[in-house]
């Protein structure tokens, strides 16, 4: 039984007051916008959870290859564990959204290309987790995951292509000038802290999520190990 | 060995034409079929094999008449729907009767056990994977070829435009090149049947959507200058995702 790294037990605490001071920067020391007001707060969260999601799946289909190239079965559980983390993150991004969408668009859910490339997305890695269901060994298993994450990752990009053929509602708030009738907003320097340091927060949490998900994947083969032994 | 060099020469010629050799230890040659003529065989096989049973084509049919009719009665297919709502019918049709036939003909290799036959085979391993994708490609094709002047005849719009014909040819490539790579893997899961449709509709959405936008636009009459973006991101979704399935494709069939 391996003991849990101090190192780890030390990004547990980090990441537990990193994301205190983000939700404290975010819900009173940044400026209430002017035009949308309160629920505006939503917005350094769901960029938050956004990016580490994003940044999941492209760490997935990464470990992918790595996976395919070295049959090394560490890669394979990289790979579930970012897959795993950032699912459950994009889901919490596509509910905030949800709740900003509300009083600024006025409806929950619009067929845009960002909401529709993150719900395709997230079906994508819904599907990934029923195929890994149904294979028992853990070497098939890991390479069609392999497979089927790299296959997601080059599709939704093109999803996102293609879905923005038809008309975009979807505010796009750093580096565009025309965006305020959209829900767009220009950010103060106050609001930029809060920003910048949501994202760094939830990437600490990302990271410390991640770590305990490749430890308990490893911890789950040994089980798997000692089993077979005990029955062999 | 009193052999006519002369024969031996030209036929030697016209094994390297066609072959690539192997040399196994000192003496046995093993002649490797070209890739192409591997592929070939395949479809050749799997079309020999339809044509005797009709089991797979006649399915999809069936299915995909049936798809069309529900939606006559769930849409109320009459005039004014019908202009906006074609290409979307055709292709929700085309793609379910596509997963289909993925599956089956997939799931036949797998049963009796050709898949491993194929495996065997001293052939290289993608062309199985373009051989069934070739084979499915024209099961899917010959599909719509029936469907085409059903749904023409029977709503009264001329679907057989030298364009429209082309976006469902670059549509049901990257359909069925996505669909092969995946079918390969959806056979050998416990869950086989109902997971392929799940594994393939998200990845496929993009040659879905750039196919519904093309048609559509076809059929409404636009110019071929507006549909060019829809139109150059389907040929981008074929030549990448046939790329990666055929670099793939070995991953899913190693035992």
């Amino acid at each position: 039984m391996q003991s849990k790294p101090i190192t780890l037990t030390i990004l547990d605490f980090v990441s537990v007051t990193v994301l205190m001071i983000a939700a404290y920067l975010a819900l009173f020391f940044a400026p209430t916008e002017a035009v949308m007001g309160d629920v505006q707060r939503v917005f350094y969260f769901h960029v938050g959870t956004a990016w580490v999601g994003l940044l999941g799946f492209l760490i997935a289909a990464i470990s992918g290859i790595a996976y395919l190239v070295t049959k090394d079965l560490k890669w394979d559980r990289f790979e579930v564990a970012a897959v795993e983390v950032s699912t459950m993150f994009f889901f919490i991004t596509i509910v905030l959204g949800s709740i900003w969408a509300r009083p600024a668009w006025n409806t929950w859910w619009t067929w845009d290309p960002r909401l529709t490339t993150a719900a395709i997305t997230e079906l994508i890695y819904i599907a990934y987790f029923m195929l890994r269901q149904g294979i028992e060994d853990p070497e098939k298993r890991a390479r069609f995951g392999a497979v089927y994450t790299l296959l997601g990752g080059i599709s939704a990009p093109i999803t996102f292509m293609v879905i923005r053929l038809f008309r975009t509602i979807h505010p796009v708030v750093i580096g565009n000038q025309s965006a305020a009738a959209q829900g767009g907003f220009d950010m103060t320097a106050d609001m930029r802290t809060a920003f910048f340091f949501a994202l760094f927060a939830f990437t600490v949490l990302f990271i410390d999520l991640i770590w305990h998900r490749i430890r308990l994947g490893s911890l789950q083969e040994q089980v798997e190990q000692l089993k077979l032994n005990a029955s062999a | 060995m009193a052999k006519n060099p002369r024969t031996m020469d030209r036929r030697r010629r016209t094994m390297d034409k066609d072959s690539t050799r192997i040399f196994h230890g000192r003496s046995s040659i093993v002649h490797r079929p070209s890739i192409w003529k591997a592929t070939l065989a395949i479809v050749q096989k799997d079309l020999a094999a339809e044509l005797r049973s009709r089991e797979l084509i006649s399915a999809m049919l069936v299915f995909s008449l049936l798809v069309i009719l529900i939606f006559n009665f769930a849409l109320e297919l009459d005039i004014k729907v019908r202009q906006s709502v074609t290409a979307g019918v055709l292709w929700t049709t085309f793609a379910f009767a596509g997963t289909l036939g993925l599956n089956r003909s997939m799931a036949v290799e797998k049963d009796r056990g050709c898949m491993d036959g194929l495996l065997l085979a001293p052939v290289d391993r993608a062309a199985i994977y373009f051989g069934k994708s070739i084979s499915n490609l024209a099961f899917m094709l010959i599909v719509e070829v029936i469907v085409l002047p059903i749904y023409s005849m029977l709503y009264n719009v001329n679907l057989f435009q030298g364009g429209l014909l082309g976006v469902i040819l670059l549509g049901s490539i990257g359909y069925t090149a996505v669909g092969t790579l995946l079918s390969a893997m959806s056979v050998q899961t416990r869950t086989r049947d109902v997971l392929l449709p799940i594994l393939l509709f998200p990845v496929a959405v993009p040659v879905l959507l750039a196919s519904v936008k093309a048609s559509g636009g076809l059929l409404a009459g636009a110019e071929f200058s507006e549909i060019l973006i829809p139109l150059n991101l389907l040929i981008v979704y074929d030549v990448i995702f046939i790329a990666v399935a055929f670099m793939v494709f070995d991953y899913v069939v190693e035992e």
